[in-house]
Parts: structure tokens; sequence; C-alpha cells
């Protein structure tokens, strides 16, 4: 009797069903379907005119385990990790530095932000085409620009050397996108209450101490947020590169990262006919990579973060 | 009716006007040439056939293949496709995707060589018309050569000291081409000053049968043949794209190009004022020229197409001598297949032409065949490892080795070879 009046009085909460049915729907039909379609053809094979069928792992094991595949893959992940690397080494922090510095409501500031925010709107396809000019050893500006300063050394072709393509790659992304982090921190670092400053300038702290003590603790949950985005955002990539080493990522595929190898392997290239089961395949490591990654960060950072209540 | 209505009603009208023509699209991937299709070559046919209507809708060269399979899976592409020579094409005919053109009238004016690269293995089943085919060669700055005084040379070594001399002299970049995108150290240069020295279609099939490998003979030989251009390339050529290089050779700043014929019309659109003249692969030890005379273009039916009938009305007009010499003339550079009659008025069009009876004929390598593996493909292996020797970073014996031992990964004749 207690049980059925209980149930009366709590009804199905048909509303939460609802609203939350719209979004999970679109989810479901543009993302998760797709994922879930894209790993079952990474499950198909197709022989040479025949009908396509279950091939279990195979073309797991020829990708990890046939040089002929596992040689470019690897490339194309030790690249990517250089490629975060890069991000997380250079944007993050010069991201944080640059918020910090705009938090002191320096006269202008507005205008910085919105300098530094600029190049993150703007399409990559102008950020490479743009790029692709400036560092141009025929008639690029950066022989112009060098020359004066007397550093001729630096006038090399930056995007055709193997060693030095990648990092060249990495910091025009690095350009563009550090307006989404420095962003972020600025958001968290305004959260910060005055009284905590006030109270850090009176026991005699100094600017450095401050961040140390106050603003860098404070905003650590944005720091594991940007370096997720971060995460994602490069084992994701993709149209930089393409759009400024084409997808031969070259030379001989130093800029190659998984992004241009998928597209190369899934639609083919110039002659050579796209292969869609090992293209998902592909897909299917890159999304294991993602994920493990995720995975690692939710066990043994996210679980340490404390928010702390201002 | 109200005031939005009339205008909408005129609208959906106009359609229904418009619906009685026959519309073709052409899926190509010459974008380059928009400007003559729209503005010379469909006028002059749709004034022949007023029912139909044509649209030439390409896409970018590098994205063709990867687009038009995705618009043919999706049911979105023209009517008409613009068919890369060899295994592309036939893997489309294969796949259903492209009409069979046998009982087309216009097919008695090509010959069978002309056919082969859009016909089955067998050679009975032809499905595209073969529209064009481009040669390869040098051209020069005409104003540099006279201003340091040099003859146009023909023997390996005479090449070579005009080069030097052009260095010295400072002005102008000797040999205009980088090796950012990989493909001209391979076309314009492996296939282009190859086939003398494997001696043309005697060495393409000696591949093919298994007889001739990359990393020997005469395979091995062009490949330390093109290393020695590498002191001739300009400033930063390992970053510099193809189009930089066009850009380059059209505003006067170097002295020799190596060529696709198919360049002659960029540079006279560029840089009409540049005077420009073309040499043929030079000979290197003695041994007679051969040019790459290669099929490259043809033009067949999307099976999946409403329009058949005026396709193919199309397709038999593509195979006269009224579009031979439009396309010749609109198009210097592309030299028509079809036995039929047209002249090319561009001196430099002309000299490339001239060669095909001066010098024997091969088609580049790794198109026949050799490409039809995904992975490791022949064509790209050859793009990688010619401008790595370009760039220093291979030997000719290591990029033979390579290229040769990724052939024999599976193409049988050549197994452990």
């Amino acid at each position: 009797m207690t049980y059925l009046t209980r149930r009366a009085r709590r009804p199905f909460p048909w509303h939460i069903v609802v609203f939350l049915a719209p979004a999970v729907l679109i989810y479901t039909v543009v993302m998760i379907y797709p994922i879930l379609a894209s790993l079952w053809l990474s499950l198909q094979t197709r022989a040479a005119d025949g009908p396509e069928h279950f091939a279990g792992l195979a073309n797991y094991r020829r990708l990890l385990g046939s040089e002929l595949y596992a040689q470019p893959l690897w490339n194309a992940v030790r690249n990517n990790v250089v490629f975060f690397a890069i991000h997380m080494l250079a944007q993050n922090p010069v991201g944080l530095l640059l918020a910090v510095l705009l938090s002191f409501r320096l006269r202008g500031s507005a205008v910085y932000r919105t300098l530094l925010f600029t190049p993150t709107v703007l399409s990559v396809v102008i950020i490479g085409f743009v790029w692709k000019l400036i560092l141009n050893p025929a008639w690029g500006v950066q022989r112009g620009l060098l020359e004066p300063l007397g550093l001729q050394a630096l006038d090399q072709p930056w995007l055709g050397l193997p060693g030095t393509a990648l990092p060249t790659l990495g910091l025009i992304s690095v350009w563009q996108n550090i307006g989404i982090p420095m962003l972020l921190f600025l958001a968290a670092l305004v959260r910060i209450p005055d009284e905590l400053y006030e109270a850090a300038r009176l026991d005699g702290a100094g600017g450095w101490t401050i961040f140390r003590r106050i603003q860098l603790p404070l905003i650590l949950p944005t720091v594991g947020i940007v370096s997720v985005l971060t995460f994602v955002g490069n084992f994701n990539a993709f149209d930089l590169i393409y759009s400024v080493q084409g997808a031969l990522a070259g030379p001989n595929f130093a800029s190659d990262i998984l992004g241009t190898l998928f597209y190369r392997t899934f639609f083919g290239y110039q002659l050579q006919p796209g292969d869609e089961y090992m293209g998902a395949a592909v897909a299917g490591v890159m999304l294991t990579i993602i994920l493990a990654g995720l995975l690692l960060y939710l066990v043994t950072v996210q679980r340490r973060l404390t928010e702390v209540e201002l | 009716m109200n005031r939005t209505l009339i205008p909408l009603s005129l609208l959906l009208l106009a359609g229904l006007a418009g619906a009685q023509k026959t519309t073709l699209t052409i899926e190509s991937w010459r974008n380059d040439d928009l400007k003559v299709w729209r503005d010379s070559i469909i006028p002059a046919f749709e004034k022949q056939n007023p029912d139909i209507r044509v649209v030439f809708s390409p896409s970018a060269p590098a994205e063709y293949n990867a687009v038009l399979d995705a618009k043919l899976k999706a049911g979105t592409a023209g009517d008409l496709i613009t068919c890369r020579p060899f295994d592309k094409s036939l893997e489309l005919f294969a796949a259903k995707r492209l009409t069979s053109l046998n009982g087309l009238p216009g097919l008695n004016n090509f010959d069978a060589v002309a056919k082969a690269a859009w016909s089955t293995d067998d050679g009975k089943t032809t499905f595209c018309i073969p529209m064009a085919s481009v040669i390869h060669g040098f051209i020069y700055n005409k104003t540099a050569f006279k201003e340091l005084g040099l003859s146009v040379p023909t023997t390996e070594a005479q090449f070579l000291s005009a080069m030097t001399k052009i260095k010295a002299s400072g002005k102008y970049e000797p040999l205009v081409m980088g090796t950012k995108d990989q493909w001209e150290s391979a076309t314009m240069g492996y296939q282009n000053i190859g086939p003398t020295l494997w001696n043309g279609e005697t060495g393409r099939k000696g591949l093919l049968s298994g007889a001739a490998q990359y990393n020997k003979g005469g395979f091995l030989q062009a490949f330390q043949a093109l290393e020695r251009w590498k002191p001739f390339l300009p400033r930063g050529y390992q970053a510099l794209a193809y189009p930089d290089a066009q850009n380059m050779f059209a505003q006067g700043r170097g002295a020799v190009y190596p060529a696709g014929s198919w360049d002659i019309g960029t540079f006279r659109q560029m840089n009409p004022k540049l005077e420009i003249g073309a040499f043929a692969p030079y000979s290197v030890a003695g041994k007679k020229c051969v040019i790459d005379d290669h099929p490259d273009i043809g033009l067949g039916i999307n099976a999946a197409s409403k329009n058949q009938a005026a396709a193919r009305t199309f397709l038999t007009w593509v195979a006269s001598d009224s579009f031979a010499t439009l396309y010749a003339n609109a198009l210097p550079g592309f030299f028509p297949l079809a036995n039929v009659k047209y002249t090319v008025q561009d001196p430099v069009a002309q000299e490339f032409l001239k060669w095909r009876s001066q010098c024997g004929k091969s088609f580049r390598s790794s198109y026949q065949i050799l490409s039809r593996n995904a992975n490791p493909n022949n064509e790209n292996d050859l793009w990688n490892v010619s401008s790595q020797l370009l760039n220093g970073t291979m030997t000719p014996q290591a990029a033979g080795d390579m290229v040769q031992k990724n052939l024999a990964s599976w193409y049988a004749p050549q197994k452990g070879k």
C-alpha cells in the first residue's frame, strides 16, 4: 500500500525524456550512428570483384602487422604526438601567459584580445594560404623581413625540409588557435574575486607568487579542459596539413598525421585508388587513441581536480 | 495573387520553359580550362545542337578521383565523365559506372593505340572517347638564351653545360621546378628524360613482363640523370609548389622549365609577352630521343545518366575534326588523338608536335597496370623517390631499390627480382 502511494506521488519524469529527446536523437543520427557504422565498415572487406563480407579483425591485423601499413601508421602516430607536444608546450603556456597579462586590465587590453583572437575565426584554408605565401622561398615576405635584420640564415624552405615541415605546421596551428585557450583561461581568471588579490598583496605577495599560489590553482580545472580539447583537436587534425602540404603530407611523409593518412587510405590519391575498409580501420585506430587518451585523463587527472567554491 | 506570388510563379514558368532543353554536366579535373570550355567549346556545340545545354563543372586536379568516386556513389555525378587514362577509368567501367561506347560512330576516328588507355585489357570495349594527349619536354625562355648566347641543347652534355653557364650568369634560375608537390619530380623529371634511357616502349613493356627493373639498367640511369639536375634548381626548391614554379618561369625569372605540353597554354595566359621556345628531351650517351606522348584525357558517359542520347551526341561531336581543331587551338599543348584534320597555330605547340615524327614514343611507365594496386602504388612511389632524390635525402640506387621492392611486393612478374 505504501509502495503504491509512493509511486503515485512520484510519476515517471516524462519531461526529462521529452527535453532530452531532440538532442539525443540528433546526436545519435549525426554522431553515434556514423561512428558505429564506420567501425562496422572496418570489420568488412571485399576481394576484387567479390561481394562485401565480414572479415573480423583482418583489416586491423593488416594495418598493424604488415610493414606496408604499419610503417606509415606509426610514422603518422609519431608525427601526431609531436604535433600535440608542440601545442602543449607552445600554445597552452603562451595562451595562459597572455590571459594572465590581459587579466591585469592593461590599457588597450580589449584591442590585444581581439587581435590575438582574430586568427582563430579565420578559415584554415586562408591561414594555410597566407602562411604558404609568407614562407614561400620565391617571393614570400620571409626573405625581405629577415635580411634587414641580418638573419639570412633563417631564410630556409621551412615547409620543404623533412626536419622542419612538421614543427613549422605546428607553430602555424598554434598561432591560429592560441585565442581559444587564452579566452578560456581569461574567463576563469576573471572569476577570481578581487579580495583574494588584495589579501595577497597585504601579505606582501608579488606577481609571481599571486600567479603560483592563487591564479594557477584556481584555474587548474580549466587547464585540464584545455589540455583535453587540445588532445582531441590535434589527434583529429587534418585541415591545416592538407591545405598547406596536400594529402601526401610531404616531404616524404614528414608531416603525415593520422588525418592525412586516413584521407589517403579512404579516398585514395591521384593514381592510388581508395580503400574504404582499410580507411575505416585507420579511423578505428584514431578513435581508439583518442578514447584511450581521454580515459587516461579522466582516471588520472580529472578525479584529482577539485573545483574550488569561491 | 499578391505581390510575392507573381515573381515566384514567373520563376516557376521560366523553370518549365528551360526544362525542355537537355542539360549535360561534365565532370573534369581541368579547372584551368573552365574559361575555354565556357567561352569557345561549349558555344560551338550548342550552336549546332540548340536543344542541348552543356555545363562544364571541374574540381581540383589532385582531388578529382576522390570527388568523382564520392559523387558517383551518391548518384550526383554529371552526365559526362572526364576519364583519367588506364586503370582509374577501367575500374570505373568494371564497376558499371561508365557506359560502353562500342558502336559510337566517332570511334572510327581513333586507332587502337589512341584507344588503348580507355579500353578493356583485351581491347574489345572502349568506354571513353580519347580527347587529348600531352607531350613532355622542355620550355625555355628565348630572351634569356639570346642574352647568354646559348643554343638549344640536344645532348645531356650540352644541357648541363648550358645550365652551368646560366647559373654562373646569376641573372636567371637555370631549371625552374620545385619538389614540394612531389609529382613534378616524377612527371616532369623522371618520366621526361627517362624514356630515352630505358628505350621507350621496350623498357616500359619490360617492366610489365618482368624483364626490366627499376633498380638497374635504363631505369636506374634515369634516376642518376635526374640527380644531375639538383645543383640547378631554384633557391628553396624544396618548398616550391607547382604554381610557384609556373609563376616564376612566367615572370621571366628562369631559363628552362621542364614541362608538360599543357604548360604552354598556362604560360600564354599568365604572361603573353614572354617569348618561349621548346626543345625535346635531350639524348644521353648517344641514344635516340624518346618522348612521353601521354594519353591524358578521355570523355565517357556516366552509366547512371538520364541523358544517354544527348551524351552520345556530344561524344560524337568530340570525335569530329571540328572539335579537334577547336580544342587543339583553344588549349595549345593538348594534342588531339583523333585521326582527323586539324592544324595547330601555336608555334611552341607545333614544336612539341614535331617530335612525334622525330623521336620514339612511349608513355609514363607507371600508368598501365603497375599502379593497379592501391598500396604500394607505383606512381605515388615514383613521386616520392624522385623528390627525395632531388632533395638530397636519397641516392639514385636507393630510389630505384625502393620502387622496385614495392613493385615486386605485389606484382607477380616482378616477384623475386
